[in-house]
């Protein structure tokens, strides 16, 4: 098996535990798009054609060397879907596998874009007040769609803490939780 | 049956018991070490199982395609804090084990578990057989609070009552009593949170989790209905984050019991308040409102500006019946606001306090640098000081704050580090190391057998059939021994 798609293996298996253990945190809801690569919960469509409703969007991702990485992908694949999916070189990127456990998939959007996302529950934000280098136009990549509005977004995936950094992350205003 | 042969370290003697093994059986050098055996690329050994050492050995295989790293972990079983300090009822974040899964998995790098290192094998050996030793051995000691009544009976540590509940070995013997109707939690981090959930939460919620049984029986036998969170200065400083927060403000059938006094002048303050402390204190302050319904029996709060400065005694002098917590005032702004005494004190009646002031890194070996202040191995971006070829990673480099990300991000960085090194020539690669090979053979002269990656497969395997039988992830199993029998068999 590859490793991409080990991972969405392993990614799916994890939704799915996840969703059997629904206890204490009754207000987790995935997306309707990270459960519905799944679990699809698609249009009559899809029946009979199933690509009829996927379409192709592409994306840009500006990676931390400052390389920028493109990608086609389709709609309703999360960005972490299209992360792992094609095995992108993003260190680190979705370490709890969509489960909203993290802050690892923290993504920069441009602003015009950030305004058409859909709506962010409390639970999304309550891991992205987690994230390092945290802006007005952060999102958590396992929580935004693709959609064909999309098409053409650049997102810039932003650096993690290092050690250097330890000084100014006292100032900056996502200090670094504690345990 | 030939047992075990008295051996004489560098710093004494240890007589290791390995009841179950045969000196004579075959050398796991050979049988489960994948791949390159007498390769020429670089060799790095991490001490330490869990995510600091498993992020830093993925690091390193991804960025040289011809370095090989050998993980070492005291227990039979890896993933440390990940496997036994992660509370039950937060699978997700367990998810990471996955990740470690493969690495442990991939051809360059292998796992060998049941070596204390510091007892079975020194720093010393390991720096003579690979080029790089990486410290991520983390925190396995804790603060201790420093006050009197703090060695009786009902007296723990968060980090003994999680190890307790998470199945950790040392832990297995606390049968902390549960009889009493109010726990104190001294500290207010997240850890402090998970104590206080799974204190209060719905049996029905944590029967399906992977907490231990024995637990399971203890907390259905629970008295306790009331746990105060005490930490020692205002609600602005409190430490845990939102996540937690938000799950002990949704818990079911338990209501929040703070007091407003401690929330004197906070609305106030709320509109200079970065986002995601202003979010944090809007959750806690919309908590105090809500008293919810009397009604309820389970209640847990936030009591603040107190410090514990004596556990009380009962009659008998030798169970906790109380605490005595000093009433504090802030002095100074900002991030360095500090609590200062003002000389009055409060009893709370308790017979359950939980102190979870932080846990703590101990030195392992004298042969390496250790801070006893910060309780860290003193290093400059993970370069141990003054000592080349060593490194550390994680909680025993930075401190044991932190979540699992931080500690990834941590890691890399040491990674980093280490390939700079090799790459400028202050780590020397070109001589040749034997790594795994000499260390398995040292240890094999001291009777000590290691379990393997494919052998602790066979323990997970074990622990999830038994869960499966009681409707759980897994039951874990709570005995070195029981673990290296299954892994040996």
């Amino acid at each position: 098996m590859s490793a991409c798609a080990l991972r969405v293996f392993l990614q799916r298996v994890a939704v799915m535990r996840k969703a059997a253990h629904q206890t204490l945190s009754q207000t987790r809801a995935f997306p309707q798009c990270v459960t519905g690569s799944y679990t699809h919960s698609r249009g009559i469509n899809t029946l009979t054609n199933p690509l009829r409703s996927e379409e192709k969007v592409t994306v840009h991702f500006l990676n931390r060397d400052g390389k920028r990485i493109t990608v086609n992908a389709l709609t309703g694949e999360s960005l972490l879907d299209v992360v792992v999916n094609q095995d992108l070189d993003i260190d680190g990127f979705g370490a709890c596998e969509g489960t909203l456990a993290c802050s690892t998939c923290h993504l920069i959007f441009e602003e015009a874009v950030y305004k058409k996302l859909g709506p962010i529950t409390d639970e999304e934000m309550d891991m992205l007040d987690l994230a390092y280098g945290l802006t007005d136009t952060s999102r958590l990549g396992c929580q935004v769609c693709l959609r064909k509005d999309l098409d053409g977004m650049i997102l810039r995936v932003p650096d993690m803490i290092s050690d250097a950094r330890v000084e100014s992350e006292k100032e900056s205003s996502a200090a670094p939780p504690k345990v | 049956m030939k047992m075990m042969t008295m051996v004489n370290l560098v710093r004494g003697s240890v007589m290791k018991i390995h009841g179950l093994s045969r000196v004579s059986l075959c050398v796991p050098a050979v049988c489960g070490v994948r791949g390159l055996s007498s390769t020429s690329g670089p060799k790095v050994c991490i001490v330490g199982g869990g995510p600091a050492g498993f992020y830093t050995a993925q690091q390193l295989l991804k960025a040289r395609q011809e370095a090989s790293v050998d993980i070492y972990e005291k227990l039979p079983v890896p993933f440390g804090l990940v496997r036994f300090g992660v509370a039950p009822d937060h699978p997700e974040v367990k998810n990471v084990i996955n990740t470690f899964t493969q690495t442990a998995q991939h051809e360059r790098c292998s796992f060998h578990g049941n070596v204390n290192v510091g007892k079975d094998v020194t720093i010393d050996e390991l720096r003579q057989a690979y080029h790089a030793v990486v410290l991520s051995y983390g925190a396995e000691g804790n603060r201790s609070m420093g006050i009197p009544g703090e060695g009786l009976a009902g007296v723990f540590s968060a980090k003994d009552f999680v190890g307790w509940y998470n199945g950790l070995p040392s832990n297995k013997e606390l049968h902390p009593d549960l009889g009493c109707e109010t726990a104190v939690i001294l500290g207010q981090g997240n850890v402090a949170l998970d104590v206080a959930r799974i204190l209060l939460a719905p049996l029905d919620m944590l029967k399906e989790t992977d907490i231990t049984q024995n637990a399971l029986e203890a907390l259905a036998g629970s008295k306790v209905r009331r746990v105060l969170i005490v930490g020692r200065r205002g609600p602005l400083q409190i430490a845990c984050t939102i996540k937690e927060l938000r799950e002990m403000v949704n818990l079911p059938n338990t209501r929040a019991d703070m007091l407003s006094d401690d929330f004197k002048g906070i609305a106030e303050a709320l509109k200079d308040l970065p986002r995601p402390r202003k979010r944090l204190t809007e959750l806690m302050m919309k908590a105090v409102k809500e008293k919810g319904d009397d009604k309820v029996e389970k209640c847990w709060g936030f009591r603040f500006f107190r410090s514990p400065v004596e556990v009380l005694a009962g009659a008998d002098g030798k169970r906790a019946t109380g605490i005595r917590l000093a009433l504090n005032k802030l002095e100074g702004s900002g991030e360095s606001v500090r609590a200062e005494p003002t000389g009055q004190l409060e009893d709370v009646g308790c017979g359950l306090i939980i102190s979870s002031i932080g846990y703590k890194s101990i030195p392992i070996d004298p042969a390496v640098p250790f801070d006893p202040r910060k309780a860290i191995v003193p290093n400059e971006m993970g370069r141990v000081q003054d000592t080349a070829g060593l490194y550390c990673s994680g909680w025993v480099k930075r401190g044991p704050t932190g979540v699992i990300a931080t500690t990834m991000n941590d890691s890399f960085d040491t990674a980093r580090a280490i390939i700079q090194d090799m790459e400028a020539g202050k780590l020397d690669v070109s001589v040749s190391k034997p790594g795994a090979p000499a260390i398995t053979a040292l240890l094999q002269k001291r009777d000590v057998r290691t379990v393997l990656f494919p052998q602790w497969e066979k323990i997970n395997a074990e622990e999830e059939k038994r869960g499966k039988s009681l409707g759980k992830p897994r039951e874990k199993l709570l005995d070195v021994d029981k673990m290296l029998k299954i892994a040996w068999s």
